[in-house]
């Protein structure tokens, strides 16, 4: 095709342990915008961070406007004509708008930084994004779609032909998406190529010309927004075929032990309420950013909760404290092993043992007998390989790291036990691993709530799932109902029963 | 039983050896070359002084490690040393109430001081840094003010046998010092409360997941780095009989050296008592020992500044490699 502006075939990635981009593809032609879909972790952001420079892809073929180009970092790209506007922005929020536009290319009269000069050469590209603001106004008291606005001003300063946008309407408000697809479609027109990453199926048929879809890193096909309808999009989305390694006996779950009710907390719960059963595994689904984490810290009371109640075993709990909470047995595997899960320089059996400390140490007394009783069985008991238990979390793998976790909270002997992506970043022999581990505890008794933004993964090891999205429980559906357009639907907004 | 238990002391002391052989042998020379070139520094008397001008520092250097271990710091010690000496000269020169009413001002108002540093730095977020920074200024400019600028004097004898009196040839500082690190140890190895301390200074994130409560901790910390000052003012007054407004200056930088020299990282997380008894041995030996050898005592400033960068250099490295690890 004439104006054919970029197309990239067969790009395959590969990170330690996973294929991230298998013989991807995407085309784009000038004056045009491209939405690009797929669940999490289908590779939409690595194919975008391939041509951007970020990473660059181990095998495959990039054009630009016809001519076959090599990109190995992110200056190549931009020289290119690659823009690539991140979901956090990369703007310094102490300079000016000019400067932040010039950062780096600063302009100079008589060898000193001049203001002016740069104020002055801002103006036409603040003008065609449609900001009208001084270009010496500081960045960090602009809104974030304005913010916005100034690193695509930036991207014209460095010439992009192709401006990448990944989700860039996920913390932005109603009026400033409006403000958003005036301007994308205002580039569109100045003949601009545009790649639209999105989750969310309104935005693209309401902006977008066309549409590709990924699945698990691989190109699925492009459709043109006016011939096709939502459920094309998910139909390509999902249908992969689901991994054996799921181990799962399913049981006749018992008694509700923990139950929320009409749970407010900050902007990410909104009345919010399920319950979860002895024996169960209650599988919460939603994409990145639905609030799922936030649910469970507040019922923890871990973050503060506006409204709502928590039950356990048919009794209010008042005010949730940490401390309560795990003594009455509920216990949360947070989702990010490094931060919140483990300190990592202190040593396996300090971690093991940080949340029952109570068991051993009492008025100055070490029961050094028990402490090394509770290491041993956690460490034992999901097979943990470490030399020792004296050795500091850092040199263990992810998976080791996770199973540390897993044994630490164990070690609480919960009857409630809340996991937050608990196979987030691990390869699939640990992954395995870690579902036989869930699928035993469900079966002895523990109500387990397995937090995932996996739709195999919640699919194939709940027994029943809940489904969040934008601060809300938009679905419940029960295991003999699942089907992963289902799930989306609830997940994407089109659909709503919760 | 007996077995075990020796079997016991004999790992530890080979683990203490083991971790703390770099500053230790560091010690031991330094030791070596002042009793070459200064005399009388293995006398019985020296050894006296020394750890008498150990325990001081000491003190402040056991709140100091605390609040290092948190990640964070506290430059409050010196300025409220000299504040505490003065309040407790004056609650019974001035107001006649007994010595021990004097003892207790001077401690519970490092208390009092510490508790205002740990609610700051917990519920405003401000970097322990400029909160006790700033609050070594107040204390400062308090103990000056309320001093009228010049030293409380008294001449009551019981009360400067608090500082000065000694039990056989073991002065008094010297006893309480000992208590301190026995607490001190209790606390860091043999309580919740010490383990909740290395878990907030290690990740303070992980710490609140894990059910502690961190601004108790924090809190908690600084009100023991205060009661140290506190502790350290009375005594420094009892043995200058005299609550002065000018005393403690730069002892801050005295208990930080110790603490890095011990071990202690800057990064949070970590540190021992055994490292610090090796830190504060080897600021006093490096006081002492240039003394005796008559070196003007203004090198000693340049010295120790010269020593916690090397030491907070060194930690780096240590750092680094382990990261490199993980």
């Amino acid at each position: 095709m004439e104006n054919e502006l970029l197309r990239m075939e067969n790009i395959v990635k590969t990170f330690p342990g996973v294929k991230a981009l298998d013989h991807a593809a995407i085309t784009l032609h000038k004056g045009e915008i491209m939405g690009l879909m797929g669940e999490n972790g289908a590779g939409k952001s690595t194919l975008m961070n391939a041509l951007g420079g970020v990473f660059p892809p181990d095998s495959g073929e990039i054009y630009i406007e016809g001519k076959k180009v090599q990109i190995h970092n992110v200056h190549e790209s931009q020289a290119l004509g690659v823009a690539f506007i991140h979901q956090e922005l990369a703007l310094e929020p102490y300079l000016t708008i000019a400067e932040n536009i010039f950062l780096g290319r600063e302009m100079k009269v008589f060898g000193m930084i001049s203001k002016d000069k740069m104020a002055e050469a801002a103006g036409p590209f603040l003008r065609r994004v449609g900001l009208d603001i001084d270009p010496n106004e500081t960045v960090g008291r602009l809104s974030l779609g304005q913010q916005q606005m100034v690193e695509i001003a930036k991207s014209f300063s460095l010439n992009a032909k192709i401006l990448i946008l990944d989700e860039p309407t996920s913390s932005l408000s109603e009026n400033e998406v409006e403000v958003l697809f005036n301007t994308v479609k205002d580039l569109k027109s100045q003949g601009l190529g545009i790649v639209f990453i999105t989750h969310k199926m309104a935005e693209v048929f309401q902006l977008c010309d066309a549409v590709t879809i990924m699945r698990d890193g691989t190109y699925m096909d492009t459709l043109q927004s006016a011939n096709c309808n939502e459920n094309d999009l998910i139909s390509l989305m999902v249908g992969r075929s689901l991994g054996n390694y799921y181990v799962r006996s399913f049981n006749e779950p018992g008694e509700v032990v923990l139950e929320a009710r009409n749970i407010n907390a900050g902007k990410r719960v909104k009345d919010c309420s399920f319950s979860a059963r002895k024996g169960e595994i209650l599988g919460l689904y939603g994409l990145v950013g639905a609030g799922r984490s936030e649910l469970m810290q507040a019922i923890m009371g871990l973050d503060p909760m506006d409204s709502g109640k928590v039950l356990l075993n048919g009794k209010t709990v008042k005010h949730p404290r940490p401390m309560f909470m795990q003594h009455e047995g509920v216990a949360l595997v947070p989702e990010s092993r490094k931060t919140e899960g483990l300190i990592l320089k202190n040593t396996l059996a300090f971690n093991i043992t940080l949340p029952v400390l109570d068991q051993f140490m009492k008025k100055l007394h070490v029961d050094k007998d028990k402490e090394s009783s509770i290491i041993s069985h956690g460490m034992n008991s999901i097979s943990i390989k470490a030399a020792s238990a004296n050795v500091t979390c850092n040199t263990l793998s992810g998976g080791n790291q996770q199973k540390v976790l897993l044994a630490k909270w164990l070690s609480t002997n919960p009857k409630v036990l809340i996991l937050d992506e608990p196979t987030k970043g691990i390869d699939v022999g640990a992954k395995a691993e870690i579902y036989t581990i869930i699928n035993d505890l469900a079966k002895a008794g523990l109500a387990v709530i397995l937090i995932s933004s996996e739709m195999p993964e919640v699919m194939n090891m709940s027994d029943r799932m809940i489904i969040m999205r934008e601060s809300q429980i938009t679905g419940e559906i029960k295991h003999s109902e699942y089907s992963q357009e289902l799930i989306l639907k609830y997940a994407m907004g089109v659909m709503k029963n919760g | 039983m007996d077995k075990t238990a020796s079997n016991y002391f004999v790992r530890a002391t080979k683990g203490y050896f083991k971790q703390n052989w770099g500053i230790l042998s560091a010690l031991v020379v330094m030791c070596t070359m002042f009793s070459i070139f200064g005399s009388n520094f293995l006398s019985g008397t020296n050894m006296v002084n020394l750890l008498r001008t150990c325990a001081t520092n000491c003190y402040l250097a056991i709140g100091v490690q605390l609040a290092i271990i948190l990640a964070g710091i506290d430059l409050t010690g010196g300025a409220l040393a000299a504040l505490s000496g003065v309040m407790c000269v004056m609650t019974f020169e001035k107001l006649g109430l007994p010595i021990w009413t004097g003892i207790m001002v001077g401690i519970l108002l490092g208390l009092f001081v510490g508790l205002i540093n740990g609610l700051i730095i917990t519920y405003t977020g401000i970097h322990p840094f400029v909160v006790t920074l700033a609050m070594q200024s107040i204390c400062r400019g308090a103990a000056y003010l309320i001093a009228n600028g010049s030293p409380v004097t008294t001449t009551n004898k019981e009360f400067s046998a608090f500082g000065t009196g000694s039990l056989g040839i073991v002065p008094y500082p010297v006893i309480y010092m000992v208590i301190f690190l026995i607490l001190d140890y209790f606390l860091l190895n043999k309580s919740r409360t010490g383990r909740h301390i290395y878990a907030v200074g290690g990740s303070e994130t992980a710490a609140r997941f894990s059910g502690i409560d961190i601004n108790k901790i924090k809190i908690l910390v600084w009100v023991i780095s205060g009661v140290m000052a506190g502790f350290c003012g009375v005594v420094l007054a009892a043995r200058l009989s005299s609550g002065q407004p000018s005393t403690g200056e730069g002892y801050e930088t005295d208990a930080i050296a110790a603490s890095v020299l011990g071990g202690t990282s800057f990064f949070g997380g970590t540190g021992t008592v055994g490292g610090l008894i090796i830190g504060v041995l080897i600021i006093g030996v490096i006081s002492n020992g240039l003394n005796l050898m008559h070196v003007n005592s203004y090198w000693q400033f340049v010295l120790k500044g010269i020593i916690i960068i090397a030491a907070v250099y060194f930690d780096m490295l240590k750092q680094k490699k382990q990261n490199a690890a993980g």
